[in-house]
């Protein structure tokens, strides 16, 4: 599969919130202003990718050697657990501002699924090391145009009149659901 | 120790409709009431168990390594979930696909193992759990059955419409799933505030 | 009993000896479920292959065979006393509107088409999902793909789409095709 397919399927046709269903919580949590959710998107972008890479190698070059793959999803949670914890400690030093204005959503990351999700179905595709992590970069992308999206229709929210029962989740997923209707055009996009 | 630990995951703190935790699963699998039950009772074992085991050992858990050793209980208990559904209950296994693995990093799991269960002793911890495990199930399958029925024109796979009939196909699909959860939250809101609880 | 205190020490041997267990309990478990696993993975083979081949007394799973240059395609010789009644062929097609899907195609021995099972799909659900309804799989029975236009109507075919559902319906005629091809080149009489 080459490069283009993987990487337009993973952002726009099978868009990882809005069409697979995962990374549904800081999608709903983090998504309330336009900043903060390219913040998030960025360092889900790094930790996705990250996340892949690490996976990778340990799927096959530890496990099925040791023919221990039923340990994959433990192993894998760790390894992700671990890179985040990392990422919190350096954005603190690179950008304290970041690192406040996502504030609880950062170690959040880790109870992603998305970043555990694509990590396991990378795992059961057919890719090659760079086709994974390109998977994971592109799916990452994907994530953060969904957030953006989301993020920019929830700002515009807070002056119209939403009916008391519907504010916060309920708009914001019914939001969704039409953001996922409109997503579903792009199916059949590339082969 | 009271039913209130039981209770509270029920309605007044449930997990999915309240405290809105564990909304992947909730809206990937629901596309049917047998999905949405079988991956409820997956959780729900899972949830028991850990939160069994980590009342147990809280206090041979330093406070620094908590976290990872909730998650290694966690992992541990969803992948023998999984290795026992894949072979004693395939299709389901197949239906519910990447998400029972994806129940290690479901919030309510390890939101309860540290707000509830590494504070208080076992049997407070096992009725939190079995509450919080139902009401999301409960949740689960609500929500299955809706868009089943609205999409599908049948509740756990029975057809009650003529073979030909229009459904709404919409609510099998993704932007039904969204939508269904939205209202059933906003309902939830009317029917707490209604109701007092 | 207070919790234990965070020294390195403890938080080391905690941590591993939490591990260490769990992970023996896995092991444990992985080794009780291989076999009921293994079991559960053949059982939809087993029931696709007695669905679409008329009834045999040999067991076509342990017989199977595969052709040159057909990769991804499994053939299943179901023989009653001896005879071959029929084989059932695991194919694919890469073109279905969700990519992948398997289906189990039973051939008779002249080569017609006695049944079709679906194995695994992710077509959408009320749409391309109805190709394992009789209303569509059912006009493939007695049809033989050396005569019978293996395409849908929309590309010159003999076969009726389901309705809404054209890609799918072009990729199940797609994986149909690959089964009787490989059946031709390498099918065992």
């Amino acid at each position: 599969m080459d490069y283009i397919n993987i990487i337009i399927l993973a952002i726009v046709v099978n868009n990882v919130v809005l069409m697979q269903f995962l990374g549904i919580c800081p999608f709903l949590g983090v998504s309330g202003k336009i900043a903060t959710s390219v913040g998030m998107g960025g360092a889900v972008v790094f930790v996705m990718t990250l996340a892949n890479l690490v996976t990778y190698l340990i799927f096959n070059f530890i496990l099925i050697p040791l023919n221990i793959t039923f340990m994959q999803t433990i192993t894998f949670i760790l390894v992700i657990a671990s890179l985040v914890q990392i990422v919190e400690i350096i954005l603190k030093k690179v950008s304290p501002s970041l690192y406040q204005a996502l504030g609880i959503y950062l170690p959040l990351i880790t109870t992603n699924c998305a970043v555990l999700g694509i990590a396991l179905l990378a795992s059961k595709k057919d890719l090659n090391l760079i086709m994974s992590v390109v998977y994971a970069a592109s799916t990452a992308v994907g994530f953060t145009i969904a957030l953006v999206l989301m993020a920019g229709i929830r700002e515009q929210m807070q002056i119209t009149g939403v009916p008391e029962r519907m504010k916060g989740f309920p708009i914001s997923l019914i939001t969704a659901g039409l953001l996922s209707l409109a997503f579903m055009g792009f199916s059949g996009l590339v082969k | 120790m009271s039913l209130k630990h039981f209770t509270n995951g029920l309605l007044r703190e449930n997990p999915l409709f309240v405290m809105v935790l564990g909304c992947c699963p909730a809206l990937a699998v629901t596309s049917s009431a047998t999905n949405g039950l079988g991956m409820g009772l997956a959780t729900t074992f899972v949830l028991l168990s850990s939160n069994t085991l980590v009342a147990l050992l809280k206090n041979l858990i330093p406070d620094k390594v908590r976290i990872p050793c909730f998650i290694v209980v966690i992992a541990t208990f969803v992948t023998i979930t999984d290795m026992v559904m894949q072979a004693f209950t395939p299709d389901l296994y197949k239906a519910l696909g990447i998400f029972i693995p994806l129940i290690v990093v479901n919030c309510v799991i390890l939101g309860r193992a540290e707000a509830f269960a590494q504070k208080n002793r076992l049997l407070p911890s096992v009725l939190d759990g079995i509450g919080m495990g139902i009401g999301f199930t409960m949740a689960l399958t609500l929500l299955g059955s809706i868009r089943e029925i609205l999409g599908n024109g049948s509740l756990f796979d029975i057809k009650f419409v003529a073979a030909d009939a229009k459904t709404v196909l919409l609510f099998i699909l993704a932007p039904g799933a969204f939508i269904t959860f939205g209202f059933l939250i906003a309902i939830t809101n009317i029917l707490k505030k209604k109701f007092n609880i | 009993m207070a919790k234990l205190p965070s020294t390195v020490k403890n938080m080391v041997l905690s941590l591993s000896i939490i591990s260490l267990c769990m992970s023996a309990a896995l092991g444990f478990v992985y080794v009780a479920t291989k076999e009921p696993i293994n079991q559960a993975k053949n059982k939809k083979i087993l029931d696709a292959i007695q669905a679409v081949v008329p009834e045999f007394s040999n067991n076509p799973y342990e017989e199977q065979y595969t052709v040159e240059s057909f990769e991804g395609v499994i053939l299943y010789p179901a023989k009653k006393d001896g005879q071959l009644v029929g084989t059932a062929i695991k194919t694919y097609t890469n073109i279905g509107y969700s990519g992948f899907f398997s289906i189990m195609v039973g051939l008779l021995p002249d080569g017609s088409i006695h049944n079709i099972s679906v194995l695994e799909q992710k077509e959408t659900p009320g749409l391309g999902s109805k190709m394992s309804e009789p209303g569509f799989k059912d006009q493939f029975k007695g049809k033989n793909p050396a005569a019978f236009k293996m395409t849908v109507r929309k590309d010159g075919g003999e076969v009726d789409a389901i309705t809404a559902s054209t890609i799918t319906s072009r990729a199940f005629c797609d994986a149909v095709q690959r089964a009787y091809n490989a059946y031709q080149k390498g099918g065992r009489q």
